[in-house]
């Protein structure tokens, strides 16, 4: 099958009933590439997977495939390959007809439907199984035998609709290798929906943040960790101190806002101006306890192996609306105790409200 | 066709899978839908003249065909609720697993796959006058003649609540395992006493269910046809209205004024459905826990 | 397991149950005994034993031809209703479109009317088509209450089937043909094979449809087992009993079956809410 240097997405929109589950997605990949589409349930990636799949029609944009128009086309004409969130195994058929399915159904010669069939298998280490029934694996198993049913046809895309959700903790950090590495060594271009930004950032080429079925923020995993371009984009990167602030002072980029007494300089993300309401955002990991700066007294201590995650509430609030910031730290504290925090510089990022 | 124009049609699921409906909907018009609109038709001209609604004024004008409407609900309605009241108690001691549980509800089946036919012919044998039943009741001296238990009301019944006893029995029970048995339980926590929790919890839960199976069992009963005429009186107590549909199409050969009978005899079945559903409607119809 | 403790509205309990099984023994054993019973008059049971009645209702009734006649209607309606009513139950659990409510009542209808109601002008239509007093009517006629009950029977083991296999193949290749032969029809052997034998069962258990529809040549056993009735006085008591026991004979074989693949429960009926839009 040839490959597609191309493949575009154009206003690609789907309304269910009155809700729009995906609006205006203008995406265009490149081929070879590792796209993540993150965001919290109900954010359209799996709606903008399953109209890339031919799954669910669109309800207006386009699909290019180069120069051809593919939206119109029925999923088993697209060629892509698919692996779906709880495997979609075919229970009646062993390891191996789940693998051979696809080449099966375009008709290739049995020598070459064996061979390739064996060549997966082995590519996924799941010989002394070739002959079971999906019910009798492991779900890390099944998860193998998803992901060599749908690349032994070497689609030109493969689509992964959270492929890691339903497996414990340790297997999911060893399929996100074993994913990563099959997808350079096959030259895969692959599209991966998931909502953990955790695997995002370590797998893929570029993320697309989506929320309310928009498009939030397209960029590297670098760019989009450390730029997020909106709070909400922030909120679900890891920024877990969103505090709705006043801005006082602007130099350039820099801004100005009062936190709990003390001023803190961060860096403006959009259209600020002196004495507008703005979010300072923050991660945890930003926040340090130190002899002085802003004064608080801690109200949680959760231990958490190395570190431990502590949240302070901070002098001078209101009685009825306290200001809580969550700080990760590797010293001892304990609830009840005064500290006092700083934030590393320019980790602060201040977005208009 | 235009994408634009496929993808709306998609969107509204409209696409080319909707043709596998077609065999069927071909068939329910032809062999349903225009069957009943033409009896509807027919049930208004009728053989004799006499304009259009001359066959439902001569049905409900002679006593003989009218009465037939009370008969048959006289008949139908008692059995119905019986059968459905009757279940409930013992499936509610029955739910849950236990030995014999499937052997139980094996020889439950029996009756209902045997049919209203064969029900009949037993039931001559055993309550008839020289029958079993009025043999034992004579024989110890309980009664002094033999009771009347066949070609009378009472042989219909007797035939309605041992078709219909166990269809309503195995509804209910099927409900009834459908209910989370840990609501109860929570509901025990909370202080409730078993007569409570039954009235609180179960019945609320498993009222929708009670009233669809008097439906289905109403149905069955309303229908009865083999039995009416084979066990029942059917010149008289158990004239019912489909005998009465029977005899003016095959007997007086008049379809016309059959179909106007059957006409009624649906309008009647349906209102008693549609009394039934509205009720139903009142009640809590959502999840009732289970895995039912 | 759990055992059923003896409170005292517990025995009423049994004790109703236990008197519905002696009488419901009571109506099926007296049939048994008359039929081989010699002559059964004011006594408990007959004078002598014999087996002649079997051979008289064979002969009488010409049994051979109506059991073939029964078999043959039964299995095309099987047959017929199933290769109806499965595309049809697909559809109506797999997708949302505009009109399925009225669709889905119209196709539940027919069980919720009681036969004779739409039996009377379903005859008069098949008789003015010519189709009525043959095998074709009645296997028609008892298509109707069928192939609703396939598509009631099968749409919860369709929905069993997680969609998303559907959409693994499709993703594979398979168009609709392919999916539905390859992945679909084994997926769905229990469900298919579950309401082709409740079917089975309800045809040749089926009366009214087929006595209003049936022509001396198409009875089945259970419309010559009602003549034989209707007719008493002309014919032996007891050859109607024999006939009566071979009917019988013919549904507890059926059943027994029947219950190999189906539970009780769904005999009787398949209980679905309206379907969610």
């Amino acid at each position: 099958m040839s490959g597609f240097d191309q493949l575009r997405l154009d206003g690609v929109t789907r309304r269910f009933g009155a809700a729009d589950a995906l609006v205006g997605l203008d995406l265009t990949i490149e081929r070879g590439e590792f796209i993540a589409l993150l965001g919290p349930s109900g954010c359209g990636k799996s709606t903008a997977l399953n109209c890339l799949a031919g799954l669910l029609p669109l309800t207006a944009g386009a699909i290019w495939q180069d120069d051809q128009r593919i939206d119109t086309l029925p999923p088993e004409k697209r060629g892509f390959g698919m692996v779906f969130q709880n495997y979609a195994l075919f229970p009646h058929l062993t390891v191996r007809d789940n693998i051979a399915f696809g080449l099966r159904m375009r008709h290739l010669p049995k020598d070459d439907v064996r061979r390739r069939t064996t060549e997966a298998i082995e590519m996924v280490q799941l010989i002394e199984h070739a002959s079971k029934l999906p019910g009798q694996l492991s779900g890390g198993q099944q998860q193998r035998v998803a992901i060599a049913r749908a690349t032994v046809l070497e689609p030109t895309l493969v689509l992964m609709d959270e492929p890691l959700s339903n497996l414990d903790a340790k297997l999911r950090l060893e399929m996100r290798t074993e994913i990563r590495r099959l997808h350079q060594s096959l030259g895969l271009t692959t599209v991966y929906v998931t909502h953990d930004q955790e695997e995002a950032l370590s797998m893929a080429d570029r993320l697309v943040v989506m929320r309310q079925g928009k498009v939030q923020q397209i960029g590297t995993p670098e760019e989009v960790h450390t730029k997020p371009s909106t709070w909400h984009v922030a909120d679900f990167m890891g920024y877990r101190n969103l505090l709705p602030l006043k801005a006082s002072q602007m130099n350039g980029d820099q801004v100005t806002v009062d936190l709990g007494g003390t001023a803190i300089r961060g860096s403006a993300q959009g259209a600020v101006a002196p004495g507008d309401d703005v979010i300072a955002a923050v991660r945890p990991e930003d926040v340090k306890l130190s002899d002085q700066g802003v004064k608080g007294l801690v109200e949680v201590v959760e231990y958490q192996g190395r570190e431990r995650a502590v949240e302070v509430v901070l002098d001078g609030g209101g009685q009825d609306d306290p200001v809580r910031l969550h700080v990760r730290t590797e010293q001892r504290v304990e609830a009840g105790e005064q500290v006092a925090l700083t934030v590393t510089p320019g980790r602060l990022l201040v977005y208009p409200s | 066709m235009s994408a634009t124009w496929q993808h709306r049609l998609a969107e509204r699921g409209v696409d080319r899978r909707l043709w596998l409906l077609l065999p069927a909907t071909i068939f329910v018009l032809l062999l349903f839908v225009y069957p009943f609109l033409y009896g509807l038709s027919l049930s208004f001209q009728p053989t004799d003249g006499g304009g259009v609604l001359a066959n439902y004024s001569k049905f409900f004008s002679d006593a003989y065909q009218r009465d037939t409407i009370a008969t048959t609900l006289k008949i139908a309605l008692p059995a119905a609720l019986l059968n459905v009241l009757a279940a409930v108690p013992i499936a509610f001691r029955l739910r849950g697993r236990f030995r014999g549980k499937r052997l139980l509800t094996t020889i439950l089946v029996v009756p209902i796959t045997l049919g209203t036919v064969l029900t009949a012919q037993g039931l001559l044998n055993y309550l008839g006058p020289t029958g079993w039943l009025n043999r034992l009741l004579l024989s110890l001296h309980i009664v002094d003649d033999p009771i009347r238990l066949t070609n009378n009301y009472w042989g219909v019944f007797f035939s309605l609540v041992i078709t219909g006893f166990p269809f309503a029995f195995l509804l209910v029970l099927s409900y009834l395992s459908g209910i989370d048995p840990t609501l109860e339980r929570a509901a025990a926590t909370l202080g409730a006493s078993r007569a409570q929790r039954f009235r609180r919890i179960t019945l609320p839960l498993l009222a929708p269910g009670l009233a669809t199976t008097f439906l289905l069992t109403f149905v069955l009963a309303f229908s009865v046809f083999p039995s009416a005429v084979l066990v029942g009186n059917p010149a008289g107590s158990t004239r019912v209205i489909s005998l009465a549909a029977y005899q003016a199409a095959y007997e007086q050969y008049d379809y016309s004024y059959a179909s106007a009978i059957a006409m009624v005899m649906g309008a009647v079945e349906l209102v008693v459905v549609a009394i039934v559903l509205v009720w139903r409607s009142r009640l809590y119809t959502g999840s009732t826990g289970g895995k039912g | 397991m759990r055992q059923i403790r003896a409170t005292p509205l517990g025995w009423v309990i049994w004790a109703v149950v236990v008197f519905f099984f002696v009488n419901l023994a009571g109506v099926v054993l007296s049939v048994l005994v008359s039929s081989f019973g010699t002559k059964w008059f004011d006594t408990w049971f007959p004078s002598g034993f014999t087996t002649q009645w079997y051979g008289d209702a064979w002969r009488e009734f010409t049994l051979f031809h109506v059991i073939v006649v029964t078999l043959l209607v039964s299995a095309l309606v099987v047959v017929l209703s199933v290769l109806v009513g499965a595309p049809a139950a697909y559809v109506l659990a797999r997708k949302n479109f505009p009109g399925k409510r009225l669709v889905y009542l119209t196709f539940l209808l027919p069980i919720l009317m009681p036969p004779i109601t739409y039996g009377i002008p379903l005859a008069t239509v098949l008789y003015k088509f010519g189709f009525a007093g043959h095998l074709s009517g009645v296997v028609l006629a008892n298509l109707v209450p069928s192939v609703p009950f396939v598509i009631l029977t099968m749409t919860p083991f369709i929905e069993q089937v997680d969609p998303r296999i559907e959409d693994a193949a499709r993703m594979l290749g398979a168009g609709t043909r392919a999916v539905f032969l390859k992945i679909l029809a084994p997926l769905l052997v229990p469900g298919l094979l579950a309401s082709a034998i409740l079917v089975l069962v309800r045809t040749v258990g089926m009366f009214e449809l087929t006595f209003l529809t049936a022509g001396p040549d198409s009875q089945t056993l259970v419309v010559a087992l009602y003549y034989s009735m209707s007719a008493a006085g002309i014919r032996a008591q007891q050859s109607v009993d024999a006939m009566a026991v071979i009917y019988t004979g013919m549904m507890l074989v059926l059943l027994v079956v029947a219950l190999r693949f189906v539970n009780p429960t769904q005999l009787v009926a398949r209980v679905k809410e309206e379907p969610s839009e």
